[in-house]
């Protein structure tokens, strides 16, 4: 039975399994968050990142274990998901409509003014910076004011102005309550932002807790903590 | 699912480069290859040299023939040059100033008179590839044929008076002077007196009555001549029944066909381009992530290429209106003709935007696939060999190329039934549908 007094979860995944054939890409993989809370999910290429945030996106469908989420995620793929030829006005509005949002003039009003683009939104997404195209691509993901938001890879095209922009967006979010669970190549990002960390490794889930904890359990404190991921997959053969 | 369609309509409408291609490129290939095979070439200009004095005749039983007037036959299939000399008429076809050069030299009408060689007449022309030399050889010898069988039949008819005054007698008029022919009938007739005034047991009576049978042999055979005379003046009749297809003339054929040829570039495009950028623009997966099933954004697509097409095919059925006699009573099928073509268009479209990741690939494919599918349906039966024909066929009927030309032929022509055509559209719809939905679930993931 569950204790009252433990904080709400927002998004929860108990050992998840996905195969692509006879390759395991996630083996077991659990995971929980709370409301505002911001969690990384980093490890190499092909540890299961994707595959991960696509199944709690529900994009794909898990082969053995369970997500337990709100019916309404945000999620944000690591290539922009929008039309060039549309204008920023017109994405938002394209799928405020397709998300069936009530007052859809005033949610494409308040994503404008969030994302800070009420100067570019007649300007064609086309002719966008990455980083102000990185912005719609996230709007869009809040369009439906989800109580999490799933990023992948978010700031993987930007350069450090942009990202730095981007994280202050991403920060308010949390600040507001939203969940944020994001994959990132950046290990900056996971050590800097996130408050729980989830080191994914041949699909497995090697680490879970919070980045301080991380340098502890691996015992790699005063090491750069991308130096400390690197000791840490290493230590575990990866 | 209306404000994807929205969608695609601002997208084109902001793409006006691609749409003109779109529009103005089918429509010209269609135009192209309708002309192509309606118009076979017009007359071809030909130099004409006539070597023949003015109102040169030949007289044949005292019927004069005009040869000036029996040689305008060779100028039904000709735009003629008149030209003053035979070597006239050769330096014009060097020069490419005509096609060919026909020559009448001046001893036809003495040859055709003497009847010991037959008039011959000189053709030129230029064998720049076979096909040129095909035409030129068939056009003339086709003129000439038509001539000679003319000419023939006036011969026979001359012989056929001359017999009847072989048989019956009468006047007959020879080089200016005219003659009393006997004939058969008479001369038996003074025979039978002659032979009364002969005693009955006079010798030369039996001599006379073999003379009066050899007449009366001679006229009753003679009253066959007319048909065999008939038969000698055209041998061989021509009698034509088609077993298979309508009575639809070349040129409302060329219609169905360039309409058929646009419906497909525009539809299979659209369709194919349409649904390839929802992936190229990797906004498939946050569609199909519950905001739009994967069969709407199917049937999205496939709307908006139908009804692109199908306003444009019926702009040009209109504008080809103002040239062909087209009948607009049968709107409601052409409508259905072109609905049902569209649709199968689009579903093989959606098949190929389905299976690629971009616009570029899916524009490709789709256009490598137009013209070989409007070449094969085009490919008569007899012209290649029986086991080739029948793979084309089998490959015709497994693309909706063959089934539209014929469910519009048959529309806008009333040549054979609407029905099949329909039935045989709705089958591929359904089967390049089913792939397309297939290939979306197989290949789209995230």
């Amino acid at each position: 039975m569950d204790d009252p007094a433990a904080p709400r979860t927002t998004i929860a995944a108990r050992d998840l399994v996905k195969r692509y054939g006879e390759r395991e890409a996630l083996r077991g993989v659990s995971l929980s968050a709370r409301p505002g809370e911001l969690v990384a999910v980093i490890g190499p290429n092909g540890a299961g990142k994707t595959t991960l945030l696509s199944i709690l996106a529900g994009i794909q469908q898990a082969d053995e274990g369970s997500v337990d989420a709100p019916a309404g995620i945000g999620w944000v793929p690591q290539q922009p998901a929008l039309y060039g030829k549309l204008t920023v006005e017109e994405n938002l509005t394209l799928f405020a409509r397709l998300e069936r949002c009530d007052d859809v003039r005033e949610t494409v009003a308040r994503m404008l003014e969030l994302t800070d683009l009420g100067e570019r939104r007649g300007d064609q997404v086309s002719t966008l910076s990455g980083g102000n195209r990185q912005r719609v691509n996230i709007a869009i993901g809040l369009l439906a004011a989800p109580e999490v938001l799933l990023l992948d890879e978010p700031s993987s095209a930007l350069d450090p102005r942009q990202r730095e922009r981007l994280w202050r967006f991403i920060l308010k979010l949390a600040g507001e309550g939203t969940t944020v669970v994001y994959a990132t190549h950046h290990i900056q990002e996971a050590d800097r932002y996130a408050s729980q960390l989830i080191v994914l490794a041949d699909g497995e889930r090697v680490f879970a807790g919070p980045p301080r904890a991380f340098e502890e359990a691996t015992g790699t404190t005063g090491l750069d903590f991308e130096e400390a991921f690197v000791e840490f997959l290493h230590q575990r053969g990866h | 699912m209306r404000w994807l369609l929205v969608k695609d309509l601002r997208i084109l409408r902001r793409s006006p480069l691609l749409v003109s291609l779109l529009v103005i490129y089918p429509i010209a290939i269609a135009v192209l290859i309708g002309f192509a095979l309606s118009r076979g070439p017009d007359k071809p200009e030909v130099a004409f040299y006539n070597g023949l004095s003015e109102g040169a005749e030949v007289e044949l039983g005292g019927e004069r023939i005009d040869l000036a007037a029996e040689g305008q036959r060779l100028f039904d299939a000709i735009d003629p040059v008149r030209v003053d000399s035979r070597a006239e008429a050769i330096k014009k076809v060097r020069d490419g100033d005509v096609l060919g050069a026909l020559i009448i030299p001046d001893d036809l009408a003495s040859n055709l008179q003497s009847t010991l060689e037959p008039g011959t007449v000189e053709v030129f022309y230029n064998a720049e590839d076979p096909a040129k030399r095909q035409y030129v050889e068939n056009t003339i010898k086709a003129q000439v044929q038509s001539a000679n069988a003319a000419l023939t039949k006036r011969v026979a008819e001359e012989a056929l008076q001359l017999l009847d005054l072989i048989s019956s007698g009468g006047d007959y008029t020879f080089l200016g002077q005219d003659f009393d022919v006997l004939g058969l009938e008479r001369a038996e007739e003074i025979l039978r007196k002659a032979r009364s005034d002969l005693p009955e047991d006079s010798p030369e009576r039996e001599q006379l009555d073999r003379v009066i049978s050899f007449g009366q042999l001679a006229r009753e055979n003679l009253a066959f001549s007319d048909d065999v005379l008939a038969v000698v003046g055209e041998p061989i009749r021509v009698k034509a029944t088609p077993l298979e297809g309508g009575s639809t003339s070349l040129n409302s054929f060329a219609v169905a066909l360039a309409v058929a040829v646009s419906l497909m570039f525009i539809t299979l495009l659209l369709a194919a381009g349409t649904l390839a950028l929802e992936r190229e623009e990797n906004a498939f997966p946050r569609l199909v992530r519950g905001l739009v099933s994967r069969t709407g954004l199917l049937a999205e697509k496939a709307a908006l290429a139908t009804v692109c097409s199908l306003a444009v095919s019926l702009l040009m059925l209109a504008g080809l209106g103002l040239f062909v006699d087209l009948d607009w009573g049968r709107f409601p099928a052409w409508l259905a003709a072109l609905g049902a073509g569209a649709l199968a268009f689009a579903a093989l479209g959606l098949a190929i935007g389905a299976l690629t990741r971009e616009v570029r690939a899916a524009s490709l494919l789709a256009f490598m696939l137009c013209l070989p599918l409007a070449f094969l349906a085009l490919v008569p039966s007899g012209a290649v060999a029986p086991a080739l024909y029948d793979v084309i066929r089998a490959v015709s009927a497994a693309f909706p190329f063959k089934p539209a030309l014929d469910a519009l032929d048959a529309a806008l022509n009333d040549a054979g039934g609407l029905g099949g055509p329909l039935l045989h559209l709705a089958a591929l719809v359904l089967v390049f549908g089913g792939l397309a939905r297939l290939a979306l679930a197989r290949f789209a993931g995230p």
